[in-house]
């Protein structure tokens, strides 16, 4: 778990990373932050604007072309990762088929009106049966990662050791560790094959967007109108379980209807008792290592259905 | 008192009651599955000229009382969009000339029809200019064509944040100078990729010189596309170089080309997207479309004998107010019998530009599921 960390949302047009840096960070230390943009791919290193705003000396992990780096000199591990991929996109699929047929009827049970006892029960058991096959899901990709850790073992590997120990001799005079979003399994994977956090320690963190998601319990995936496809919110896997007892929804208003009070409510439901915090632009929470407080603005989604502030 | 009772009343009234009547209500107006159109001139006869299969080409407007004001009620099924003008008759001269009450406007190469919107239906926002959407380039280039002999000009669409070291999916369009004036094609793509329902892709827009001829089934556009354009294209932009990173398509004549191109070299590109193709074939005996079809009629009725696997996957869409709709929905069981992974969708929309805009995005996000659900920014 960190002492503390700071969730942000998107940092496109309402740019706050300096001020949560500012929080955890005192002006008189002059330790360099560092940065993990791997969720952005190939994009990584066009960090200017990010390095401008923070106004301190600021070192770019680089933590996705190193693992490309790591590819092109360990051919075995590139094919093995591979493979994992294939499992996870597969074993996603079959999670999202059973997922589908359970969603429908809760939908449908959370729709209706009333609030006797009996409708209660089929919600809650109907609740039940979702929570279960999320967990199985998460149980099952996370034996695939055991598996694969088994097998490969990556951190042994000399291509990926020569990069850890950069890696460490960086992190190790940060002052603070920034993760910024985009693409959540790149992000999560690649973080993950260098076990960056177990080198990084329970220091200060501030992450948004994607970086967000990484760093919570579970990676929730959401999308009320896709352009194909169900809309059924799906969870990926496990995060890194930093911060505890949170979903982070970053571009939340944008992604979900959240005036529809009955599908809220079964989103707050099925998640609880994480508080599902929704991410959107200025949108941030603070955890201090035993509580969460969040600015004003900042909304979270009840079990009630509605939108509402997280309490300070 | 429903709307005509309201025209002839107003009518009944005079000027200043009409002029009150229209401040007051958006003509066509638009009631549940029916529309009333009215028009107010000198005229002899008025009419209403539309593109709809299976409605009489010309309907008459009835006068109302003597005056000026004509009007027509029809029915028009919910979430339908219909292109027409107004046919004004006077002293044997006839003009076509947009619907003056209605704001509303559709463009194609030929000029612009006024439109009608059924219930339900709006301009999908997706297709409108998003300020949020960060924006794709456009540039004119040449193809240096040995098949055709000549040069030929194209439009490469290269997406936001571009960058020449990433490899990008291949999206051809048939007709493309028309998808970027008269099917927002651009914006759609900018929007698309922004919201991540796409991946960013390079379009390489072509234009006939002879488009009646080159895409009525040409071998010779098949080869174009195969031998000079994608080669050609390949060696200056970054393209992922596999069959299931290639799409073409197009619409009308276009999507019989894209068809045709496919059969002729298949496995060249993976994906298809056809709209309102001019797939026209016959079971007996000869078509009455005229000759600039013979070469469509003889590749289809071709293609249906022997249809190969032509592409991984297609999508094929089609206005139910066209006569090709027949062809199309003949087509969709032996496309999925080669195969292929196909989806089929119908639109109360008619043979026009905004009916193929307002299917880019299921279309184009079915050939190219994006990143939606992994990318939070």
């Amino acid at each position: 778990m960190l002492s503390s960390a700071i969730l942000l949302g998107p940092q496109r047009h309402v740019r706050i990373v300096a001020p949560a840096v500012q929080a955890l960070v005192g002006d008189d230390d002059d330790r360099p932050l560092a940065a993990v943009t791997a969720g952005w791919e190939e994009r990584e290193s066009e960090d200017h604007e990010l390095r401008e705003h923070c106004g301190r000396k600021l070192v770019n992990l680089e933590v996705w072309a190193r693992v490309e780096r790591i590819f092109e000199r360990d051919r075995e591990l590139l094919a093995a990762i591979r493979e994992r991929h294939d499992t996870l996109r597969r074993v996603q699929e079959l999670y999202r088929l059973r997922l589908q047929g359970a969603m429908e009827p809760a939908r449908e049970l959370f729709r209706r009106a009333g609030d006797d006892v009996w409708l209660a029960a089929e919600r809650h058991d109907a609740l039940t049966m979702i929570q279960g096959i999320d967990t199985q899901h998460v149980a099952r990709v996370q034996q695939i990662h055991d598996e694969f850790e088994q097998r490969w073992r990556p951190a042994e590997r000399t291509a990926v050791q020569r990069e850890r120990r950069d890696l460490q001799s960086k992190l190790r005079d940060a002052a603070c560790l920034l993760v910024a979003g985009g693409h959540i399994a790149v992000l999560l994977h690649r973080m993950r094959l260098f076990d960056l956090f177990g080198m990084y320690g329970d220091r200060p963190v501030v992450a948004w967007s994607a970086g967000a998601m990484a760093i919570c319990d579970r990676i929730v995936l959401f999308h009320d109108s896709p352009p194909q496809g169900g809309a059924a919110t799906e969870v990926m896997e496990a995060g890194f379980g930093l911060v505890p007892d949170l979903v982070a929804l970053p571009h939340a208003m944008k992604r979900l209807d959240a005036t529809d009070e009955r599908a809220v409510q079964l989103f707050a439901r099925r998640f609880a008792p994480s508080l599902c915090v929704l991410l959107d632009d200025g949108s941030r929470i603070d955890w201090n290592g035993k509580r969460w407080s969040a600015q004003p603005e900042t909304l979270r989604f009840t079990e009630d259905g509605w939108v509402e502030e997280v309490p300070a | 008192m429903n709307v005509i009772e309201r025209i002839e009343r107003a009518v009944g009234e005079g000027p200043h009651a009409i002029e009150t009547l229209l401040q007051t209500t958006e003509f066509p107006h638009v009631s549940g599955r029916s529309v009333t159109f009215l028009f107010r001139g000198q005229a002899q006869e008025v009419t209403l000229q539309h593109w709809i299969h299976g409605l009489p080409g010309s309907l008459p407007f009835r006068r109302v009382r003597h005056s000026d004001a004509w009007v027509l009620q029809l029915d028009l099924p919910p979430k339908s969009r219909m292109e027409y003008k107004i046919g004004v008759a006077m002293y044997g001269r006839g003009t076509l000339v947009r619907d003056p009450l209605n704001k509303y406007t559709a463009r194609d190469p030929f000029g612009a029809n006024s439109v009608v919107y059924g219930e339900g239906y709006s301009p999908p926002e997706w297709c409108l200019d998003d300020p949020e959407a960060r924006k794709g380039t456009i540039e004119d280039r040449h193809v240096d064509s040995k098949v055709y002999g000549d040069w030929r000009p194209i439009k490469v669409y290269r997406p936001a944040r571009f960058r020449q070291t990433r490899r990008y999916p291949l999206l051809v369009v048939h007709d493309g100078f028309d998808y970027l004036g008269f099917a927002n094609l651009q914006e759609v793509l900018d929007n698309m990729i922004h919201r991540l329902e796409i991946p960013p892709l390079i379009a390489i827009m072509t234009q006939a010189s002879d488009r009646m001829r080159e895409y009525a089934a040409d071998p010779r556009q098949a080869d174009y596309l195969v031998k000079d354009l994608v080669p050609q294209m390949e060696q200056i932009l970054p393209l992922v170089r596999e069959p299931s990173a290639r799409a073409v398509m197009g619409a009308s004549f276009g999507a019989v080309s894209s068809l045709s191109t496919a059969w002729r070299h298949p496995g060249f590109f993976g994906k298809l997207l056809l709209q309102s193709g001019s797939f026209v074939f016959t079971e007996i005996g000869d078509h009455d479309r005229g000759p600039l079809f013979d070469p469509v009629v003889k590749f289809v009725n071709e293609f249906r004998k022997a249809p190969g696997r032509p592409a991984d996957s297609v999508f094929v869409s089609c206005g139910v107010y066209e006569s090709l709709i027949y062809y199309n929905r003949s087509l969709v069981p032996l496309l999925q019998e080669t195969g292929m992974q196909v989806r089929f969708r119908e639109a109360n929309d008619g043979h026009n530009w905004e009916n193929w805009r307002d299917r880019l995005r299921e279309g184009l996000s079915y050939l190219f599921p994006g990143p939606l659900w992994l990318v939070y920014e």
